[in-house]
């Protein structure tokens, strides 16, 4: 017999959705979508125990629950509070959210070398996304910052601790996929680093997924490393019959050639489930050593969605996040600063430009 | 007129050895608890006693102990935190130190009360020579039949082990105490779940800290109403300070916690004033974490009462006038201080002791730590003083634990009260390299009630 759960109510910057029992407050906001879904940096839902470290998800709870409507203190990390029948959480609409958000995306680019234009993961890199919705655009801090030497793990991976962020999550991965984790995080504060304890390179089958599930380039894939930049490279969806893994996996080509072979991953960033249910890890060796389209059968072209910068608006069936703005502004929409086609001299407002066909010329304009 | 319950012994000599310390009156605690009450009879006698957890935060100690969960078949566990790593913090090593016997009594009949069969001791590492202490005195009560099986025969089994930390500040955090105590990185868990549903290895657990659980006997001794009785409103029972910095007679006192904090600087019964015949210029009450309060704000509340050496008058005020009795590290400086310097030590040393988990405090550690040393040696702004105001109010309370916290008080206290300091330090780049404030400041002290 199944019984009817009893779902609870959890209102987000206005918008109310029903979840089950015991979700955290992300993933219901994740449910609504957009704006609302608070970022994360070290969450990771495919990994357990990890989260409640980067502080990026902080969240204000302005009602704990229907039973016990007193609001919590402090802000929460969404990723490790679970929602409460009644709860009501305030995300962008809380100015202590977003003060306290510019706070913590200060703290994390103090001591990121912010080399963005050398490094492997622009464009696709979590960091990058979060300080340009919430960082500022200068820095305060005037001291030199903390730097590692680079260091080799393997013949694939490489560690660049200097742009590291300390979210654990290969960690964990290490943790929950190999048998036998050989990397940690040694010493302590802000000269905590990710090492192995002796040079020791990471060989096991499943290591290489640490690439994926790293929000910052700090781990990343040797065989790809400066060969292309993520935006010239297309995504394809392939698969392959492999004895190890689910065999599921992301090529990113240009033209022909295979530059690089990743996990699918979902519009949160995060490593899809594989058709088998299972979260889609794959093994070293379809990560690294099947580079060539021979090796693979491609579905068809990857469904991009939010990140923007990876071929925006090149496929069809584009995922685009849900508008919630209007919901949480109760029903208005944000008020344009300025309409230029309402006071511009060259444009003719009494032209309506959607009522022109196709793109406008300026021969539109110049009828009488 | 100072009533002493946990120190009373602490000078009879060899009270560190069991047979001094029996023939003074010692585990009579022990058998009265085990033989005549009920472990939910204990929890209700602390609760009643009023104690006050001794750590630093003062949560009602018996309250903790009801909230310990009991599920069937999961064995409990009681821990002593005897981490004591806050600077200006030295009380527990003291009681370890002269008279472990009375932790050992107490973390009996406290292991009797929330059925714990293997109690922890986790002693900070640098407190080295404590540990062989504790055991000596393990073993000794072991061989008079107050540990082990069946101890006096009512079936309650006891053992008590001494743990070494690595020494990290951090490891004094409850939840990251039990992670290092687990073998694990000392990082602080994320809480839900509490250590009282989920602590060590999954089980249910109490934390307290050495004094606490020493508290407990008396508490036994003479019964919950007349402990009670001691002390003033939700103060109660004794509290042991930890005076150190410009004064006479630095060490450890017992207190009731109804003298003002005038008298326990100045009386010779207790800090016998300040050094050299200098003037009080600041104090930090607590131990290192809590906000600093300036001399008039120290000995008069802002409404111009007399501010006690208790929990609530201490904390009068909020942080704006106000700080806390934490843990009882009592540091005074005298008017040859200088607050920056001294607040730059302490962030120095926060910085240090930050575990690197959670980004706030990680990175937000180290930049005040800097901005801090530059304004030290001279080389400071004028928005430097405003944007370490800005730093530590996003590190406060947006941590995981209350590190954070404790690095961002020092900061904003110094500033909210010795902001001329600061100020000083920007504006005479020379001179505050060859002097510190305190030293060039003596035209102008700062006014010092009568």
């Amino acid at each position: 017999m199944a019984e009817e759960k009893k779902l609870f109510k959890v209102t987000i910057d206005n918008i109310t959705v029903e979840v089950e029992p015991g979700t955290t407050i992300l993933n219901a906001a994740r449910l609504v979508g957009g704006e609302v879904a608070p970022p994360a940096m070290c969450y990771y839902s495919k990994l357990k125990g990890s989260g409640g470290k980067c502080r990026t998800c902080l969240v204000e709870v302005a009602a704990g629950s229907t039973a016990d409507p007193r609001p919590m203190p402090k802000l929460v990390a969404s990723c490790r509070t679970t929602v409460m029948d009644g709860m009501i959480v305030k995300n962008i609409t809380s100015e202590r959210v977003q003060d306290a958000r510019a706070g913590i995306v200060e703290f994390l680019l103090l001591n990121h070398p912010l080399d963005c234009p050398i490094c492997d993961q622009a464009g696709e890199c979590h960091l990058q996304e979060l300080s340009y919705e919430h960082g500022k655009e200068g820095t305060r801090y005037e001291f030199g910052k903390r730097t590692f030497k680079k260091h080799d793990l393997g013949p694939y991976i490489q560690l660049h601790m200097t742009r590291c962020i300390l979210c654990y999550r290969c960690v964990f991965v290490a943790d929950q996929l190999t048998n036998k984790r050989v990397h940690g995080v040694l010493d302590r504060g802000d000269h905590a680093e990710i090492a192995t304890y002796i040079e020791k390179a990471l060989d096991n089958d499943f290591i290489g997924n640490v690439i994926d599930v790293c929000p910052v380039g700090a781990l990343t894939d040797k065989t790809f490393r400066f060969k292309n930049r993520v935006w010239f490279t297309k995504p394809m969806d392939a698969h392959r019959d492999c004895p190890t893994c689910c065999g599921e996996v992301q090529l990113w080509m240009r033209g022909d050639e295979v530059f690089r072979v990743t996990a699918r991953k979902d519009e949160w960033g995060e490593i899809k489930d594989a058709s088998d249910g299972k979260t889609g890890w794959i093994c070293n060796e379809c990560r690294f050593e099947k580079k060539d389209a021979k090796d693979w059968i491609i579905d068809g072209p990857t469904h991009v969605s939010r990140h923007s910068v990876i071929s925006a608006n090149h496929y069809e069936k584009v995922i685009q996040p849900q508008e919630t703005l209007p919901e949480v502004m109760g029903g208005r929409n944000p008020k344009l600063l300025m309409d230029i086609h309402s006071i511009s001299e060259v444009n003719r407002p009494d032209i309506h430009l959607s009522e022109i066909e196709g793109p406008a010329h300026s021969d539109d304009f110049n009828e009488p | 007129m100072s009533v002493k319950l946990l120190l009373e012994k602490a000078h009879v000599e060899g009270i560190r050895s069991y047979d001094v310390y029996r023939r003074e009156g010692g585990y009579r605690a022990v058998e009265k608890a085990l033989k005549t009450m009920s472990p939910e009879a204990i929890v209700e006698e602390v609760k009643k006693s009023g104690l006050r957890g001794r750590g630093g935060a003062g949560f009602p100690t018996g309250m903790k102990w009801s909230f310990i969960a009991k599920p069937e078949g999961v064995p409990r566990h009681l821990v002593c935190n005897a981490d004591e790593s806050e600077p200006g913090t030295f009380k527990d090593r003291y009681l370890m130190e002269f008279l472990p016997h009375l932790l050992i009594e107490g973390l009996i009949i406290s292991s009797f009360a929330l059925g714990s069969n293997a109690t922890y001791i986790y002693i900070r590492g640098e407190y080295a020579w404590i540990p062989d202490i504790l055991e000596h005195a393990i073993r000794e009560a072991k061989a008079n039949g107050w540990l082990g099986k069946n101890i006096l025969g009512t079936g309650f089994d006891l053992e008590i082990y001494v743990q070494r930390g690595a020494g990290a500040y951090i490891c004094g955090e409850e939840t990251a105490l039990i992670e290092s105590l687990e073998g694990k990185r000392g990082n602080p868990r994320i809480k839900p779940p509490f250590p009282a549903v989920k602590g060590v290895w999954d089980r249910p657990t109490v934390v307290n800290n050495v004094e606490s659980l020493a508290a407990v006997v008396p508490i036994i001794n003479i019964g919950a109403e007349e402990y009670a009785k001691i002390g003033v409103g939700r103060s109660t029972g004794t509290k042991l300070i930890s005076a150190c910095g410009n004064i006479n007679k630095p060490g450890v006192y017992e207190i009731d916690m109804t003298i003002s904090v005038e008298e326990f600087i100045y009386s010779d019964e207790y800090c016998g004033g300040i050094k050299n015949g200098k003037r009080l210029k600041a104090c930090i009450p607590g131990g290192s974490s809590v906000p600093i309060l300036p001399a008039n704000l120290l000995l008069k509340t802002a409404k111009g009462e007399t501010r006690y050496m208790n929990y609530e008058s201490l904390s009068d005020g909020g942080f704006a006038t106000g700080s806390m009795m934490g843990s009882g590290g009592f540091i005074v400086l005298d008017e040859d201080q200088c607050v920056v310097k001294n607040t730059y030590t302490l962030a120095r040393f926060y910085r240090h002791e930050s575990c690197g988990q959670c980004s706030p405090c990680r990175e937000g550690t180290g930049w005040m730590e800097k901005i801090l040393k530059k304004i030290d040696s001279g080389k400071g702004a004028m928005s430097d003083i405003d944007l370490l105001w800005d730093i530590q109010r996003k590190i406060e309370g947006n941590t995981i634990c209350p590190l954070g916290d404790a690095a961002a008080w020092p900061v904003a206290a110094a500033i909210r009260h010795f902001r001329d300091e600061f100020e000083w330090h920007v504006k005479n780049p020379e001179e505050c390299l060859v002097r510190n404030y305190g030293l060039a400041g003596y035209a102008e002290p700062r006014p010092i009630p009568a």
